[in-house]
């Protein structure tokens, strides 16, 4: 499961309770197969994720931060995913300002009906994050300046 | 990034005691992770007073353990690392309760559908619970003890508009014992449904089966029918609304009318009826139709030759039971309620919109000037005659989809009754006319209700309609025909017909005022074609984002009879139980303002779709109308805002426990291994 150089990444994952994290519930249920490298924390809404945790997250050490919400149109609060989308487009930009590869943020749509989907997505990520090798380390530089 | 004291942190003062109770689930979290390794753990983790695993938690001993633990090791909060808390987190809330513990500082730590199930046995996976149960910890230890916020609420509904739709929403609150105001903003209650001929698919007359239901709800001692009336204003919140409503004068006494009509007959005016679409004329003073409710003539001020000053004054002077009140003033009336449902109904597309079906033709008609043609009270007696010259047509042209589904020049959206009303109209007019030619244009056959499918196959196959499928490109006159150019995409040939009369099944719309309704209620109430947006399109379709205001019937999107009675019902069964409970409780996990940290500079207020908040010289927060999303929160700039039990420090703290490094790892499997 490790990659060559025994890399594995640390990802915080922000889960809204509705869709995502329900998603993740059915991955569970359903006993699809992910590596463990993810650690959900359940908020109510992905519009209730700060983009400052984000930034703390990566600085205490998260190789990737995972935002899930629900599919447009489909908020349980109308649209604080929009909101959500909004946030990460402009922390995209500002990531690698600080040295962040902007692949390490990731929003996802995902329904409470998309288990499969949730644990495709973090197998993809987790994958990604391997190649891209520890937040901080070489990768950064690419990115400043 | 250094964590700051969370603002509601109720440890300042108290040390936290918390409690993590490790579940088993039998091997279902036991045969992948190392359950005693996650107590260990968990025992050592700042805060943490007791650990300790158990096969099943949700069982009555696994219940009855977190009891005894939370008063023998007087724990302040308690941490279930076990299933998803959608699951048990509700049971291992109501059991701290009955250990005297708050409710809201029970957490759940989902370790088996986010990982034990997920992952295989070993370090990995262990190592992953003791990170989500550690983080979940750090939650339970910023929460606060909370109360669900408590409403009281009034217990009258208001119902806007008195078509079918709220007539059988008004009908259903009253008889569960509730008073009911019942606002309509024309001088009858019966809408669109009062003005058809036959409903399909059973072919029952319309109006049979409506007037006694008009007639009930005029009787109905817990019904006030306010018609000529419009609601001004809304303010307040979910049980406890202040209306006012505007009603104009009709200058008729409803008790003294006897309906001898000998003032129409007198009234020098004539302008066309609206109820039979501008297919006859009524005088000034009228009576929209026979059975209307309330049962009585009234003065249309606005086609009157003048009220004030009394410029004419005829109708007065022949009436018998002096019923008629020139004095007769605007009242505003004032009301409050705990509830209300939005039936404002629909309208139709203008025809106009479609200029090259030739609108203002006289035998080009829009589907409900039909329908008066077609019933028995209209201008015809029911005896279908073309307005240009009142000879019977011997061919008719229905076409279908004008103005629906068509993205680029009109509406989106399939307006969901005309596949079947068209079917009725032509069936009705081969039953009227049988070696008449009936031909119906349409794009697609949508007939998805009880009994609909079988009633168009009726109506192609034993009524002899014929069917083309194809778009009508113009309508034109040639004399004393209609020439209709189409095409048949069936078998791709251009298609000319003549016919005498031409029915448009014209786009079902919202009625004109919903913007006025939707900036009475202040809130995005609307959906991006006018109707009215219901909270969620699959589980809360009665409900509007406003707590206590429900929608029932085509002011929520086209549909048919059945549907708008189910909904009808629907938001009264809501109005109800909003009525009926003892107190409303609203969740206390929502949004709240230190004012000492608020700047006032409103960037959170446009982004709450509650309109929760208002800015004055901070923001305030209802906390009635909060759902508690928190996309306020993450948008204040100030750190003002913060959303009850989830902070931004204990996000942090979460954060940084799921981060952490495991201290005791190597320790631990040293433990194991001996």
């Amino acid at each position: 499961m490790a990659s060559d150089n025994g890399f594995e990444p640390k990802i915080v994952a922000f889960l809204c309770r509705w869709c995502s994290y329900a998603g993740a519930d059915l991955a569970g249920t359903s006993r699809l197969k992910y590596p463990p490298n993810i650690i959900p924390i359940r908020v109510p809404c992905s519009g209730r994720v700060d983009p400052a945790w984000v930034l703390d997250a990566f600085a205490r050490g998260a190789d990737g931060v995972f935002i899930g919400g629900c599919h447009p149109g489909d908020c349980h609060y109308v649209a604080g995913n929009y909101k959500a989308r909004r946030r990460v487009v402009l922390l995209k930009k500002l990531l690698p300002q600080l040295g962040i590869e902007p692949e390490r943020l990731r929003l996802e749509w995902i329904s409470a009906t998309e288990g499969q989907r949730f644990a495709q997505v973090v197998t993809e990520f987790v994958a990604q994050l391997r190649a891209l090798g520890p937040i901080g380390t070489e990768g950064a530089a690419r990115h400043v300046g | 990034m250094s964590p700051r004291e969370p603002r509601s942190h109720r440890f300042r003062f108290t040390k936290p005691r918390v409690g993590v109770f490790v579940c088993h689930c039998g091997h279902n979290i036991a045969g992948v992770v190392d359950v005693k390794r996650v107590v260990e753990e968990l025992s050592r983790h700042p805060g943490v007073v007791y650990a300790t695993d158990y096969e099943y938690m949700c069982s009555d001993p696994g219940q009855e353990l977190l009891k005894r633990a939370v008063q023998d090791h007087r724990l302040n909060a308690v941490v279930v690392a076990a299933c998803s808390p959608s699951m048990h987190e509700a049971t291992f809330r109501r059991a701290a309760e009955e250990a005297d513990l708050n409710p809201y500082l029970v957490e759940c730590a989902n370790i088996r559908e986010h990982c034990s199930w997920v992952h295989d046995p070993g370090e990995e996976a262990t190592s992953k619970a003791i990170r989500i149960t550690k983080a979940v910890v750090e939650k339970a230890k910023g929460n606060l003890p909370l109360e669900p916020v408590e409403i009281p609420h009034g217990e009258r509904c208001l119902v806007v508009g008195g078509g079918i739709a709220g007539i059988q929403a008004a009908l259903d609150v009253a008889e569960a014992g509730y008073e009911v105001i019942l606002v309509e903003k024309s001088p009858t209650i019966g809408g669109h449904m009062a003005q058809l001929s036959e409903t399909f698919p059973t072919l029952d007359c319309s109006q049979c089966i409506l007037t006694p239901k008009m007639v009930e709800v005029e009787r109905h001692p817990k019904i006030r029918l306010l018609v000529n009336s419009e609601v001004e204003e809304i303010s307040g919140f979910i049980g406890n609304y202040r209306v006012r409503i505007r009603r104009r004068p009709s200058y008729v006494d409803p008790d003294l009318c006897n309906l001898c009509g000998e003032c129409e007959v007198v009234c020098p005016v004539r302008v066309p009826n609206e109820f039979d679409r501008g297919l006859s004329e009524r005088g000034a003073i009228y009576i929209p139709f026979p059975q209307a409710v309330p049962s009585t003539y009234t003065l249309d001020e606005a086609t009157c030759l003048g009220v004030r000053p009394l410029i004419c004054g005829k109708c007065a002077e022949v009436c018998e039971p002096g019923a008629i009140d020139f004095d007769m003033q605007e009242e505003i009336i004032e009301e409050e309620v705990g509830a209300i449902v939005l039936a404002t109904g629909y309208e139709l597309y203008e025809t106009a919109a479609l200029p090259e079906y030739s609108p203002d033709d006289p035998d080009v008609l829009d589907p409900l000037q039909f329908e008066r043609l077609l019933s028995a009270t209209g201008p015809t007696r029911g005896e279908i005659r073309r307005p240009s010259d009142g000879k019977v047509p011997r061919s008719v042209v229905f076409i279908q989809c004008a103005g629906s589904r068509d993205p680029e020049l009109h509406k989106p959206y399939c307006s969901a009754i005309c596949c079947m009303y068209t079917a009725k109209h032509a069936l009705l007019y081969k039953h009227a006319v049988p070696d008449g030619r009936a031909i119906v244009f349409y794009i697609d056959i949508r007939a998805p209700g009880k009994g609909y499918e079988e009633f168009v196959h009726r109506v192609m196959e034993e009524d002899r309609v014929l069917y083309i499928r194809g778009k009508v490109a113009k309508v034109f006159r040639e004399g004393e025909k209609l020439i209709v150019w189409g095409v048949d995409t069936l078998s791709g040939r251009r298609v000319e017909v003549e016919a005498d009369l031409v029915v448009l099944a014209m786009a079902v719309v919202p009625p004109a005022g919903m913007e006025k309704l939707a900036r009475i209620l202040r809130l995005s109430c609307l959906d991006e074609n006018g109707f009215l947006k219901e909270a969620h399109p699959k589980l809360r379709p009665l409900e509007t984002l406003a707590g206590g205001i429900f929608i029932a019937g085509a002011a929520q999107g086209p549909k048919d009879i059945p549907a708008a009675v189910t909904q009808g019902s629907g938001a009264a069964a809501k109005a109800i139980a909003l009525l009926s409970a003892p107190v409303l409780t609203h969740s206390p996990e929502v949004a709240e303002v230190d004012g000492e940290l608020c700047s006032g500079c409103k960037v959170c207020a446009p982004l709450c779709p509650y309109g929760a908040i208002e800015v004055g010289e901070t923001a305030q927060v209802n906390e009635l109308l909060c759902e508690g999303c928190g996309t306020c929160v993450a948008a204040c700039p100030s750190g003002a805002l913060s959303l009850r039990n989830l902070d931004d420090a204990q996000v942090e703290a979460m954060v940084e426990a799921a981060l952490g490094e495991l201290e005791h790892a190597e320790e631990a499997v040293e433990v194991r291994g001996g």
